[in-house]
């Protein structure tokens, strides 16, 4: 299928490391589309950009959707530790 | 038919008399050769469509795929110019139809075409491929399972694919539809109500939906591909050629 779901996040204070070494994510995109690499017809797709550094800076991963949701949750657990220890939500 | 043929990488300009990177592969004869203008799908300018394209080469015609990201991303790596792009938003319709429009006056100009060309896309290529042929005076198209051509995509997405429906009276050639009964977008719903549409318009169209298979079975590379709808296609897609293009 070929449903161009997308959702885009502008992101604050993050980094990620690419083919090139560190550098600032300025946004991540995430949508349900054909992989490249990973073994599946579709995959939730995460590309964290910088837009500022041009189309090579960027981090991707492809998950299936059920390690998708798990990482979700991580996410939000490490998230959920770091505001009950004092930082910002 | 040796099926030799030069393939290369030119400029060509498109919408906006913007030069933009493209892809030719011809036949290594004098002609005269139809044209298809192969669009890539959402996944890129990429290795497979260059196959696509080739393919086309080695079957007699010439074919040329426009790099829809060239302006977002030039010199980049296919995965990483599609990424850029559908962060933008995607391909806007109108400059859509500039690049393929480009592309055609580009094959028109050799001294080895005939003067015939079609377009041919899979995907969102497919629904590219509708656009351009309801926005250009084409010879034929191909809509290999496009999507979003009867409902459009989400309008809170940041990808704008908008409906394309009531542009079928515009159909300007003869149209083959090639989709998968599995499929979801677009799902046999959605061709029926494009048949119906086009058929109401009066337009020469075919379609054909292949049982057990889904989206994308023409991809060698995915776990979707699906042999026997792969070949059929084709061939139809030969015939087809052969028929308009001629």
């Amino acid at each position: 299928m070929c449903t161009y779901y997308t959702e885009k996040v502008l992101l604050a204070g993050s980094s990620g490391k690419g083919a090139e070494g560190w550098f600032p994510v300025l946004s991540a995109t995430v949508y349900f589309d054909h992989p490249v690499h990973a073994p599946a017809e579709h995959t939730v797709n995460i590309d964290f950009l910088n837009s500022e550094r041009g189309p090579a800076a960027r981090v991707a991963v492809e998950l299936e959707p059920a390690s998708a949701r798990q990482l979700a949750h991580a996410i939000l657990a490490a998230v959920d530790a770091s505001a009950s220890s004092g930082n910002p939500r | 038919m040796t099926h030799d043929m030069k393939a290369e990488t030119i400029t060509v300009r498109g919408h906006g008399g913007d030069e933009i990177e493209a892809y030719l592969a011809q036949p290594l004869g004098s002609g005269p050769y139809g044209g298809v203008v192969v669009i890539h799908h959402m996944p890129g300018y990429d290795r497979s469509t260059k196959e696509i394209t080739r393919r086309f080469a080695a079957e007699g015609y010439i074919a040329l795929m426009p790099n829809l990201y060239h302006r977002e991303a030039p010199g980049a790596a296919p995965d990483d110019a599609a990424a850029t792009a559908r962060a933008n938003g995607g391909v806007p319709d109108d400059r859509l139809v500039g690049d393929v429009e480009g592309a055609v006056k580009h094959i028109k100009a050799l001294s080895s075409s005939n003067g015939k060309a079609a377009c041919l896309g899979h995907c969102s290529g497919g629904r590219q491929t509708f656009l351009a042929a309801t926005s250009l005076q084409l010879d034929a198209a191909v809509d290999c399972y496009g999507g979003a051509v009867v409902y459009g995509s989400p309008p809170q997405l940041p990808v704008k694919m908008p409906a394309l429906l009531d542009r079928a009276k515009y159909l300007s050639c003869p149209l083959l539809g090639l989709f998968g009964e599995d499929d979801k977008f677009p799902g046999p719903d959605e061709v029926a109500v494009l048949a119906k549409e086009l058929t109401a318009q009066g337009k020469n169209f075919e379609f054909h939906s292949y049982p057990g298979a889904s989206h994308a079975f023409f991809d060698v590379d995915r776990p979707s591909y699906r042999v026997e709808a792969a070949v059929d296609g084709y061939k139809r897609i030969g015939e087809f050629f052969s028929r308009y293009l001629a």
